[in-house]
């Protein structure tokens, strides 16, 4: 392989290297330091005069007399069985002792898309044993639903529990994690590690760690890394995978740096206009395969900036994934655990998973009862503070009264309770049921007489 | 993919890769020709002409192709092929269907694999409809397929010279066979191209008179769109503009669908594959799929194909048209349209507009919502495409350049509101931001097809909920109980216009679909309520005993109910009564 010493300019991430052959667009790089150190980049841009590579790692060291060998192929992973409990770099490297990965397969880490016409429709119901998950937000299989949280809440944990408790009721097959951490401190990387070695998951899991002091350039590839592996152990090996993707936002932030390094035109708060087609191509790598066996179930957690779901980062995730959970700052300070909000968050493939021959009948409408009781009672926490609880209508205090305890029972539990999902509903119709019967107007009337409390035990007309 | 005359072809080298726009160099080309870039022949299409600069969009991915490989130019423009085949198929952005690609190159999309549009071995049954010695020309019909349980008719290109027909003939054909031959020698097949971004001509652009019938309360109710006219609807993530597109896409009374996922999610394409098929059309009974065409480029699949998808689709829409049917296009979303525009201005350098987006971008989309309308056909028919372009606006902000664009031009806006979806009230379509500028020209229809009623009615509602929009801000400082009682009143026949009649669950089998008479029913009911109400508010029975009758309680069970109308003569009865008992003991 030729090795070119013709860098001409080195800016932030980017290498510019005169005078090469032709060189192919997205090329993986070497670069070789004096002391025999090997760094790797990306080609960015070629022509016939100038070829622009990313360095995945820091520029400390690189200078003109580096030398730089273009590799004739785009960046490829080797991938296999033994990667099931093996701890890798940011970049794909082994730093648990161990051996290599013998390699299976080496893939492409760019990943091509699925075929919308070879998808299947996700439709197996997730029970997490989380009720504001599985009761409102329901999970299912094949799905991406990320965690959208800020700086001090209890996120980890959450996912933690999810990555625990995550079952297929009556499921067969085999489960695997993959497990990346992007930009996150050693302190929260090693809380996850120690869950996994705990809860023996470790042993079907492969952990990618970019640690906040690795490279931020590093975390480009990060995550492309873990969801080639999750392809190849859901597709090839048909494992069920659950991905767990930690913290986009630190993600981002190296999008971003890039994006500056190479001068583009900044969009929303500096981020590339091409945020949203990037994130895709790595969001969208979730999903089932007709007539393969496995599936890959994504759980991207970010930090919203200021708390801003707005922010382009929670925005065009949003605008991507399959809904989201949203953990609250205020229901984290009341001391509820989990403190997620079930108003602004959302499952959209939700009404797939439920129902008869998933869940329940009554899932959908007592998850819609909920929520509409749920927001009108904090509505009336807003004018309560103003016009004191004395001024409401009757209708009003029982539905302000429904909030709290729909807070304080539904949503508050324990960190390794897990709830079966008869269990969840059984609690949503308890709790509905403090509400006249005549408010419940988004559940048919058959369904209250089969569920309803007052009801349900009532002796039968024969 | 061609159409134009054939130019010399020339062939060129690559200079500069740099993503989905590369260089060539050495080569003549034209605005908008389609090119085959590298070995592996990718397909792109030249969008600037600098100098000795070619530039080129190539619409897959670019990995590994170098400078010095060759460029081929084909001298055609990038073009839809349109005949028998098109209903029921899923294509992406470049029109290559998607189960052909799976066949091709697995359940991943690789790259350098085309596929034409139609199937060229598959035989269709032709009926003439002409016969020799009659005068065609551009737009005629000349015969019939039966391609699902919709009749495919077949016509003379559209840009075609008037001529005779010497030869037609009648039994099983591919697209390609000959089907019609001219006294001049012409031969027509049954295929036509056209190139996407030209619109199709037309005699005549009408103004539209007839409301598209979608069986979504709100919006048939409310801020109705006419059959050839345009609607947006912008909403931030999650606040419901794919339900809404696709409930358009199932029950609206259109004879043609056309479904373009422009940047969205696989998951949504695979959800109306596996679904549409299930779903009967409500008026003709046949399973939906029969009637739709789905065009998905997803957003993970590449950009400059994504920006060709909606052009894609409409030029299939118009086709439809030019038959003589009534065709609604979904495109969702209109902002990944837009991006792409972006993402591939900005690799050109051109100077960006605001938030980055090319300064073209008004005028783009403009040109896009023009070609909806209801027309005179070349063959003198009525056809129409509506179109509802969704717009996802950052962070949910409407001040930003793609919703703006969108609300010059279209007459229809339903704004999406995430308050409302928060609190799970679908569709999440705001009463008091949203409308229609189509209701004087509707008014007539709904005057004779509903009732002399309906308009009054239609009034009514609006005045109520825009008078609750007011009161609620007192409510806010006061709490309700401080409200005069008949506001108070006011406040509980909003709420019941609200919740049973705005309200509408797309996932209940009945009420995902509300005819013209059912709405109508049940906004009467919600009337009579109210006038009840206040009759009896004026005779002296406080708000609490009106609030408290019971008759209303069972209103919001309607929706879920298919004959409904024993339940709510049921209903209307025992309000009568309740009210006169109260009436009399006040
Ligand atoms: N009419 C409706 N009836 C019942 N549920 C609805 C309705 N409209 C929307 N929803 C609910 O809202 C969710 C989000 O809707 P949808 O996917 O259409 O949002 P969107 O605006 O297209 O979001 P994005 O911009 O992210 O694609 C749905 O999954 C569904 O649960
Ligand atoms: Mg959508």
């Amino acid at each position: 392989m030729k090795e070119y010493r013709t860098i001409n300019k080195i800016a932030g991430p980017l290498l510019f290297v005169e005078k090469t052959e032709p060189i192919g667009y997205g090329e993986l790089v070497n670069i070789v330091l004096y002391d025999g150190t090997i760094k790797r980049g990306q080609v960015l841009d070629t022509s016939d005069t100038l070829v622009v590579v990313q360095v995945f790692e820091t520029t400390a060291g690189i200078g003109k007399d580096s030398g730089v060998r273009f590799t004739g192929e785009t960046i490829k992973m080797p991938v296999g069985r033994d990667m099931l409990g093996r701890i890798l770099s940011g970049g794909g490297k082994p730093i648990d002792g161990g051996p290599e990965i013998v390699p299976e397969k080496r893939l492409d880490i760019t990943g091509a898309a699925i075929n919308p016409w070879a998808r299947a429709s996700p439709n197996e119901f997730i029970q997490t044993g989380i009720s504001t998950i599985d009761g409102t937000n329901t999970l299912v299989r094949g799905q991406k639903l990320p965690i959208f949280s800020a700086a001090g809440l209890p996120h980890n944990t959450i996912a933690l529990q999810i990555a625990r408790q995550a079952k297929v009721l009556g499921g067969k097959g085999e489960f695997a994690v993959v497990f990346a951490a992007m930009g996150i401190t050693k302190e929260e990387a090693n809380y996850f590690m120690q869950d996994f070695e705990r809860t023996g998951a470790l042993e079907r899991a492969v952990v990618f760690l970019n640690l906040a002091d690795d490279p931020a350039v590093e975390r480009i590839i990060t995550p492309r890394l873990a969801l080639t592996t999750a392809e190849y152990l859901a597709f090839d090996v048909g494992m069920h995978v659950l991905v767990i993707l930690t913290d986009m936002t630190n993600y981002c932030e190296a999008l971003r740096q890039i994006g500056a390094a190479r001068e583009e035109v900044p969009g929303r708060r500096g981020y590339p206009g091409y945020m949203y087609t990037d994130l895709a191509g790595i969001y969208e790598r979730a999903g089932i395969v007709k007539g393969k066996k496995g599936s890959i179930t994504q759980f991207p957690i970010l930090t919203m900036p200021g708390d801003d779901i707005t922010h382009p980062i929670p925005d065009l995730t949003g605008y991507i994934t399959e809904g989201q959970i949203v953990v609250s700052r205020e229901l984290h300070r009341k001391g509820i655990y989990p403190p997620i909000n079930v108003l602004p968050s959302l499952s959209r493939l939700m009404n797939l998973g439920i129902g008869a021959k998933h869940t329940r009948e009554d899932h959908k409408k007592v998850s819609d009862q909920l929520y509409a009781a749920y927001a009108e009672g904090n509505d009336l926490r807003g004018l309560v503070a103003i016009v004191g609880k004395d001024a409401l209508s009757e209708r009003d205090r029982m539905f302000l009264e429904f909030a709290d305890l729909f807070e304080n029972r539904f949503v508050r539990q324990g960190l390794d309770e897990d709830r079966t999902i008869q269990g969840t509903l059984d609690l949503g119709w308890e709790l509905l049921s403090t509400l006249p019967v005549e408010q419940l107007v988004r559940i048919d009337r058959d369904l209250i007489n089969k569920y309803h409390p007052k009801f349900r035990n009532a002796p039968k007309a024969t | 993919m061609e159409v134009k005359d054939k130019k010399s072809k020339e062939s060129g080298i690559l200079k500069r890769i740099a993503g989905p726009v590369v260089t060539a160099v050495n080569l003549d080309a034209h605005m908008y020709d389609v090119v085959k870039v590298g070995k592996e022949e990718l397909m792109g299409e030249v969008i600037k002409i600098s100098g000795e600069d070619i530039i080129i969009q190539v619409y897959e991915d670019t990995s590994g192709i170098r400078p010095g490989e060759p460029v081929i130019n084909t001298g055609l423009s990038l073009a839809a092929e349109l005949g028998p085949g098109l209903l029921t198929s899923i294509y992406d952005g470049i029109q290559r269907p998607l189960s052909v690609l799976v066949d091709k190159m697995g359940d991943f999309i690789q790259r350098g694999v085309s596929a034409p549009g139609l199937s060229h071995e598959k035989k269709w049954t032709f009926k003439p409809t002409v016969k020799a010695g009659d005068k065609v020309e551009g737009g005629t019909i000349i015969g019939e397929v039966q391609e699902t349980n919709i009749v495919h008719r077949i016509m003379v290109p559209p840009t075609a010279k008037p001529g005779v027909v010497k030869t037609i003939k009648s039994g099983d054909f591919t697209v390609d066979e000959t089907v019609c031959i001219l006294d001049d020698g012409r031969e027509f097949p049954m295929i036509q191209r056209w190139p996407v971004r030209v619109p199709r001509p037309v005699k005549e652009k009408k103004n539209p008179t007839i409301p598209l019938i979608t069986g979504q309360r709100i919006l048939d109710g409310l801020f109705p769109i006419a059959k050839g006219g345009t609607a947006a609807i912008p909403g931030p993530f999650g606040s419901g503009k794919t339900v809404t597109q696709q409930q358009l896409a199932k029950w609206s009374d259109a004879e043609i669908v056309v479904y373009i996922g422009c940047g969205e999610r696989g998951n949504e394409m695979t959800e109306v594959l596996t679904e549409f098929p299930h779903l009967e059309d409500p008026k003709s009974g046949k399973p939906l799929m029969e009637r739709t065409v789905l065009i998905a480029n997803t957003s993970n699949m590449p950009v400059a194909a994504r920006e060709a998808s909606v052009y894609t689709g409409i030029t299939i829409a118009e086709y439809f048209r030019d038959m003589g049917y009534d065709v609604s296009l979904m495109a969702d979303s209109t902002s990944r349209w837009a991006e792409a525009m972006r993402e591939i201005s900005s690799r050109l350098e051109e100077m960006p507009g605001e938030e980055g987006y090319p300064a073209y971008l008004a005028a783009r989309l403009s040109e896009f919502y023009e070609r909806a309308g209801l027309v005179k056909t070349l063959n003198d028919r009525s056809g129409s495409v509506s179109v509802i372009g969704a717009v996802s606006p950052p962070g949910g902000d409407f001040s930003e350049p793609v919703t703006q664009g969108t609300l010059r031009i279209v007459k229809v806006f339903w704004a999406l509101d995430a308050k409302l979806s928060q609190r799970r009230h679908f569709p999440a379509i705001n009463w008091l931001n949203s409308y229609s500028l189509y209701l004087d020209s509707l008014h007539d229809w709904y005057d004779k097809e509903v009732s002399p009623e309906w308009n009054k009615i239609r009034s009514w509602a609006m005045e109520v909920l825009q008078k609750e929009a007011e009161l609620q801000e007192i409510v806010q400082l006061v709490g309700s109980d401080a409200l005069p009682e008949a506001e108070q009143v006011t406040i509980e026949v909003a709420r019941m216009i609200r919740e049973i009649f705005l309200q509408q669950n797309a996932y209940d089998a009945v009420d995902t679909f509300c005819d013209m008479k059912k709405q109508y029913d049940m906004m009467k009911t919600i009337r009579l309520y109210s006038d009840l109400a206040y009759a009896a508010q004026a005779a002296g029975v406080s708000p609490g005993q009106i609030n408290a009758t019971k008759s209303k309680n069972d209103l919001p069970q309607i929706k879920f109910i298919k004959d409904y109308k024993p339940a709510l003569q049921k209903i209307e009865k025992e309000m009568d009564a309740e009210f006169t008992q109260l009436r009399s003991a006040a």
